[in-house]
């Protein structure tokens, strides 16, 4: 007879440890049993076991081997897929002994069974693909030498500096000439675009609910130090989901651009704080899309939404928070952009740039055509594949949207052909810095065309040491149960997340980004404007790449 | 590192003067080519100054095309210079060099100065793209009392060669490069001075922000900005941009290519004109090492620095007769007697300009506005 399920004796249905991501390895004689990586651990895939052990021992001077049987606690990693070993390390983090670490394999089959319950396997972090990235491909060949003495990064004086806001062309500007020299004519009665002289690096949407009070204050922290005692205008764009109601009412709402997204959430909060403003926002954002996840609404789970989060958003604690896909009220490209353009300009008096969001697309040179007929909007970020999310789909970050670099430079190419590539800027975001290069990634696009990048993953990465990596390590944002501290609201989990530390390596990021810009763009000669464009300076080793980007070839 | 030779005075002069002062800073030419332009001409060509004077050269299929072309488009031949070619050493003499001046078609005879400048321009362009494919046509400028010749060699051997020594072709602002070639190939259409409907220009330098610059100005609709065989060739558009196109002062000329930082915006009195020309021209900036002379419809002659002052120059002279020049012995071979304690040498916020008929030379700081 059939044993009953769950009681086979071959052990049949259940998963071996080779089908996991990560195998935990845990050495048996370095461990005290202190129990800290049980306890650490975010997702209980490992957890003391009691077992019986056979040895075999032999006393007295001739063999004499008899079995004998001890029990003994272990650490033991389980085999079941919703309790899979993440490869976070935190355990190791916290083990005293240096007895325990989880090893990525290779040979895992962990999207064959991560979908119990007919679900699809849902995370955060960014597409799980080590591969370098084209980004990671580009160099930098134009080197000035003797014909144009290249220039010395740290002498001369840099101007790393762009435009966010929406450019008047030269014929247009209302400009008079009068006993020689030119004034601006303030009775044209010509509108004038608002624009913001800022950082070309700028840090991208994260949403207060997304990330946990420490580090969104720490990131908030370290730009307004940036901003005030470094003199670098770095900008931070806030996400879906509203802003600290005494921050929309301080002088430092200039460092930020306010989100607005499909769900609206935070901005009944954000219309009744306008009044009280002391300040204009650096700009407003509108999302039609992210990188990571295109064509795919926002996801705010409901362990996650507590008090202040609640609070701030203007809804119920404890309730999943969707944005759908699109913003719903919309049907067409004219009221999706140019009206949500013009209502959003108008509630700031047309003081602030209003630009939107989309996730790379092959069709975005569609949106790109439509804004650059539209006076009013600001600006264009193309968010790439490699973008990263607190929560999504897998199957939507591994496969949907397009890599940053050629639809950036296919969107730049397209102003020139128009003339107008100074009118518009492209902001380009997704991947940058996904191998830590963060300053190369950045040059290499500005001089695909784009006027700034923008930031999310490499800033956790490297202001609050996040585990997540394209190994697919850790990724629990979605949970509620980052390890770090980053992406929860859970208190005993964001209580290990030190705000002036985030601050601290935000301010650090930047500044070594800084010098790493001018070590690029000293030798390329360039020191008077951000080299938007100047693809004459890249070159990759791969042929079909820099036909595709129209750069050259190098090797 | 190009060596530049322009002088402007309120009396005619020959061309060798130019190219005698270009070899005393021979150290910064190598043979790679000569390029001069003439503007207020005298001799010949003095009674001829209505008239555009088409400058270039041509093989014998091109000279006839040329014919053709400029009888179909009812231009009337008025008078045609050739130099005189002397057989020199190394110099390898194409058919035809020459200058020929032109009666406007009668369609055009009471149209406005600039549906004039136009019609010159675009007749140059279309010679340009008959003879570019085979080199048969070069056509260097078609203006009004300005006259471009370019070839490639030594400046003091190709002014024996074209004759320059003895010919009486004289002008009162004259511009010469003494070409050190960084274009990887010598081609004709590289070579300084640039000339687009009344404005020229001449660079001693490397312009890094070069390819921006071409985009932006060949994204702005108008036909002549096209060439760019030299990252130098879009100073001469810049300032045709900024100065005809946009209908700028001179002056502002700099503020285009070197603006200036925020807080020295701030001083000036033109401060919100200037913060919107910034934005507004941002990919116009240059960079890199880059001395620029140039002059303007109206003989106004001028040099500026790229905002570092990465490269020599120097402005002297006495009134009637003033040097722009790379280095100060090609200005002590021009102009050898005058009061060396007034020599002027440019820095980064300076622009000097010097008055038609070179009656006055004055700095323009742009600090100061």
């Amino acid at each position: 007879m059939e044993p009953a399920s769950g009681l086979r004796l071959d052990h049949n249905h259940d998963l071996s440890l080779r089908e996991f991501p990560y195998i935990v390895r845990w050495r048996d004689d370095r461990c005290k049993r202190c129990g800290r990586c049980t306890a650490a651990c975010p997702v209980k895939a490992i957890e003391a076991a009691v077992k019986i052990q056979r040895y075999v021992v032999s006393e007295g001077d001739s063999p004499a081997p008899k079995a004998e049987r001890k029990v003994i606690q272990i650490v033991e990693q389980a085999t079941d897929m919703e309790r899979y070993c993440v490869g976070c390390g935190a355990c190791t983090l916290v083990c005293p002994n240096e007895a325990i670490e989880p090893e990525f394999n290779p040979q895992n089959k962990l999207l064959h069974y991560k979908n119990k319950g007919g679900e699809g396997y849902k995370r955060g972090g960014r597409r799980n693909d080590p591969a370098i990235s084209t980004l990671d491909r580009l160099k930098f060949t134009r080197i000035s030498m003797l014909t144009d003495p290249a220039l010395d990064a740290g002498r001369h004086e840099f101007r790393l500096r762009t435009l966010l806001g929406r450019i008047l062309p030269p014929e247009e500007l209302p400009l008079k000439l009068v006993n020689g020299k030119l004034i601006a004519d303030k009775e044209s009665g010509r509108f004038i675009p608002p624009v913001r002289e800022i950082y070309p690096i700028m840090i991208g949407s994260m949403s207060i609910g997304a990330l946990s009070p420490p580090m969104w204050e720490g990131i908030a922290m370290g730009v307004s130090y940036l901003n005030e005692v470094e003199g670098m205008p770095v900008v931070m764009c806030s996400g879906e989901g509203g802003m600290p109601p005494r921050l929309l009412k301080s002088k430092y709402l200039k460092y930020f651009i306010i989100q607005i997204a499909s769900g609206y959430f935070g901005w009944d909060e954000i219309i009744h704080a306008l009044p009280h403003m002391v300040e204009d926002p650096a700009a407003i954002e509108i999302k039609y899309g992210q990188g990571a996840k295109p064509g795919d609404g926002g996801l705010l789970m409901a362990q996650k939404v507590l008090k202040l989060i609640a609070g701030i958003r203007g809804v119920p604690q404890f309730v999943d928070l969707a944005s759908p896909p699109t913003h719903q009220t919309k049907y067409s490209i004219e009221e999706a952009v140019a009206k949500m353009i013009q209502s959003m300009s108008m509630a700031w008096g047309f003081r602030v740039p209003v630009y939107p969001k989309i996730s790379g697309t092959r069709t975005a040179k569609a949106v790109l055509n439509n804004l650059a007929r539209n006076p009013y909007a600001a600006a264009l970020s193309i968010d790439g594949e490699d973008g990263g999310t607190g929560a999504a789909y897998n199957v939507s970050m591994d496969k949907m949207g397009h890599p940053i670099a050629s639809n950036l430079r296919e969107c730049y190419l397209d102003l020139v052909k128009q003339g107008k590539q100074n009118e518009l800027p492209l902001i380009a975001a997704g991947g940058i810095g996904k191998k830590g290069n963060l300053a190369a990634n950045a040059a290499a696009l500005i001089m695909l065309g784009a006027s700034a990048v923008s930031i999310g993953k490499y800033i956790m990465q490297a202001a609050a040491d996040c585990f997540g990596d394209e190994y697919n390590r850790c990724n629990l944002c979605n949970t509620g149960k980052c390890p770090r501290g980053i992406t929860t609201q859970d208190p005993k989990l964001y209580r290990r997340l030190d705000a002036d530390k985030v601050a601290e390596r935000v301010v650090e990021t930047f500044k070594a980004a800084d010098v790493e810009l001018r070590k690029i763009f000293a030798p390329m000669g360039r020191s008077t404007e951000l080299p938007i464009g100047m693809s004459d300076g890249l070159s990759t080793d791969d042929k079909a790449m820099a036909e595709r980007l129209g750069i050259s070839y190098a090797c | 590192m190009c060596r530049l030779a322009a002088i402007t005075s309120n009396k005619y002069f020959s061309p060798i003067e130019n190219i005698l002062a270009l070899e005393t800073m021979k150290e910064g030419h190598d043979g790679s080519g000569l390029g001069l332009t003439l503007k207020d001409l005298g001799g010949e060509f003095e009674e001829l100054k209505a008239y555009p004077i088409l400058s270039g050269i041509c093989s014998k299929k091109g000279i006839e095309v040329v014919n053709d072309y400029m009888k179909k488009k009812g231009f009337r031949l008025e008078h045609i210079w050739n130099p005189k070619i002397k057989t020199v050493k190394g110099i390898a003499p194409r058919d035809h060099y020459f200058a020929r001046v032109y009666e406007y078609p009668p369609a055009y005879k009471d149209k406005s100065a600039e549906e004039k400048e136009d019609l010159l321009m675009n007749t140059r362009l279309a010679l340009r793209k008959i003879g570019e494919p085979d080199e048969s046509i070069f056509a260097f400028s078609f203006y009004p009392d300005v006259i471009t010749l370019k070839e490639v060699g030594d400046p003091l051997e190709l002014g024996e060669f074209f004759g320059l020594d003895s010919d009486g072709l004289k002008a009162k602002i004259i511009f010469a490069q003494g070409r050190q070639n960084t274009n990887y190939q010598i081609y004709l259409y590289a070579c300084h001075p640039f000339f687009i409907q009344g404005y020229c220009s001449m660079t001693n330098g490397e312009n890094t922000a070069f390819v921006p610059i071409r985009e932006f100005l060949m994204g702005r609709g108008f036909p002549g900005y096209i060439g760019y065989n030299s990252d130098s060739e879009v100073f001469t558009h810049i300032l045709h941009y900024t100065a005809r196109q946009l209908g700028y002062p001179l002056q502002y000329y700099k503020d285009v290519i070197t603006p200036l930082k925020p807080a020295e915006i701030e001083a000036r009195k033109d401060s919100d004109a200037l913060k919107l020309m910034k934005q507004s021209l941002r990919p116009l900036c240059i960079d890199g090492p880059n001395m620029v002379i140039g002059f303007t419809p109206d003989g106004t002659c001028f040099m500026v620095q790229d905002s570092k002052k990465l490269r020599p120059g120097v402005v002297a002279g006495i009134k009637g007769k003033y040097a722009l020049m790379s280095e100060e012995c090609g200005v002590d071979k021009a102009v050898p007697k005058r009061d060396k304690s007034m020599d002027i040498f440019p820095m980064k916020y300076d622009m000097v300009i010097v008055s038609p008929g070179a009656e006055e030379v004055k700095v323009w700081n742009q600090l100061q506005g």
